[in-house]
């Protein structure tokens, strides 16, 4: 089944959980809510399966059955599902201090790693085509 | 009136020998090598969520020579320390005398909360980070950014301006930081011993800097 892991580390990040809904052609959505107050129900998404979970030990499981992961920009995430060789998407959490997180998603797009988006674009667009 | 002059004539000549200490203590530090004398006692910062993961990615790859290693986290942090003994398990299996404890502090900063208040709140943890890093005396300070780190690093040069023990600072800077510095990579700049950065843009930017490439 074609799955989308999306995590958002320790934080919370609303906004990506509510964006990575919106992805298509994926049957299975599994979604690390970290400690936000957005927690989808199952049966919130009709056309594809959806776990939810805040915290694991360890996501390397999950990262290493998805087929794109989405994730905030954070350091641990990145490296993380890039270690694994998976295909990345980040969705840069602006409300961070300084906005840290769009440098190192910059840094990596211009690497050619991964793409990036803030939460308005992935919203509305990147996901259609990615 | 004479209890003030008074005052200021004690407090003047204590902060000129403060200032003078400090200075000694800051520029000793290239030529201090504790790892010469044996092992190194560390105590590693870990200041949860992304900083923890980052902190014992480098450990991961630090000899056993680095032992014990003290962890100091932050008492809301709820996810640092199974982190930690999942690592130090695994270590124990290459090395089977390395040591490690933990302890906890209060947070310096939550994230998203405000200057006014971090800076009431740091004091907080200056004042329990003292009696600590008294107690522990480690050779070296290890950290990557959290603001926990500050006050424990201002404790580890209050025991070299004191005299007691010169205690390395060695802060390596998380590879989130590619243009710019964190704010507490800006306050420890000046400070530390060893200051590592992780994108080349950052080694032009701040000279005294390491830069080695990604190490985490």
């Amino acid at each position: 089944m074609k799955t989308v892991f999306a995590t958002v580390g320790t934080t919370s990040f609303d906004e990506l959980i509510e964006s990575a809904l919106k992805a298509r052609g994926y049957e299975r959505l599994v979604l690390q809510v970290g400690r936000g107050s957005v927690f989808p129900a199952a049966a919130s998404c009709p056309h594809i399966t959806l776990e939810a979970f805040r915290f694991k030990d360890s996501i390397a499981e999950d990262i290493k059955q998805a087929d794109l992961v989405i994730s905030h920009a954070g350091a641990g995430s990145c490296l993380e599902a890039l270690g694994a060789g998976k295909p990345l998407l980040v969705v840069v959490n602006d409300k961070l201090m300084d906005n840290h997180q769009l440098e190192l998603a910059k840094q990596l797009h211009m690497d050619s790693h991964l793409l990036y988006c803030t939460c308005r674009y992935a919203r509305d667009q990147t996901l259609i085509n990615y | 009136m004479m209890l003030l002059l008074g005052a200021a004539l004690t407090a003047l000549p204590l902060c000129l020998v403060f200032i003078i200490r400090l200075y000694i203590v800051l520029k000793t530090g290239p030529n201090h090598k504790p790892g010469a004398k044996g092992p190194v006692a560390v105590l590693v910062v870990a200041g949860s969520g992304g900083h923890t993961t980052e902190i014992l990615r480098l450990l991961e790859y630090m000899s056993a020579a680095y032992t014990p290693r003290h962890y100091v986290i932050a008492d809301t942090d709820r996810m640092s320390e199974e982190k930690i003994c999942t690592f130090e398990k695994f270590k124990q299996q290459s090395d089977s005398k390395s040591q490690f404890t933990i302890c906890r502090i209060p947070r310096s900063r939550e994230v998203h909360q405000s200057w006014s208040s971090s800076v009431v709140s740091t004091l907080n943890a200056l004042w329990y980070s003292l009696p600590l890093v008294f107690r522990i005396r480690p050779d070296m300070v290890l950290c990557n950014g959290p603001g926990t780190c500050i006050p424990l690093c201002v404790a580890g040069l209050l025991l070299g301006i004191l005299g007691m023990k010169k205690v390395l600072i060695v802060y390596v800077e998380s590879i989130c930081r590619v243009q710019t510095l964190s704010l507490t990579g800006k306050i420890l700049y000046p400070l530390s011993d060893y200051f590592f950065v992780q994108w080349s843009s950052l080694r032009d930017k701040y000279p005294k800097s390491i830069f080695l490439g990604r190490i985490v």
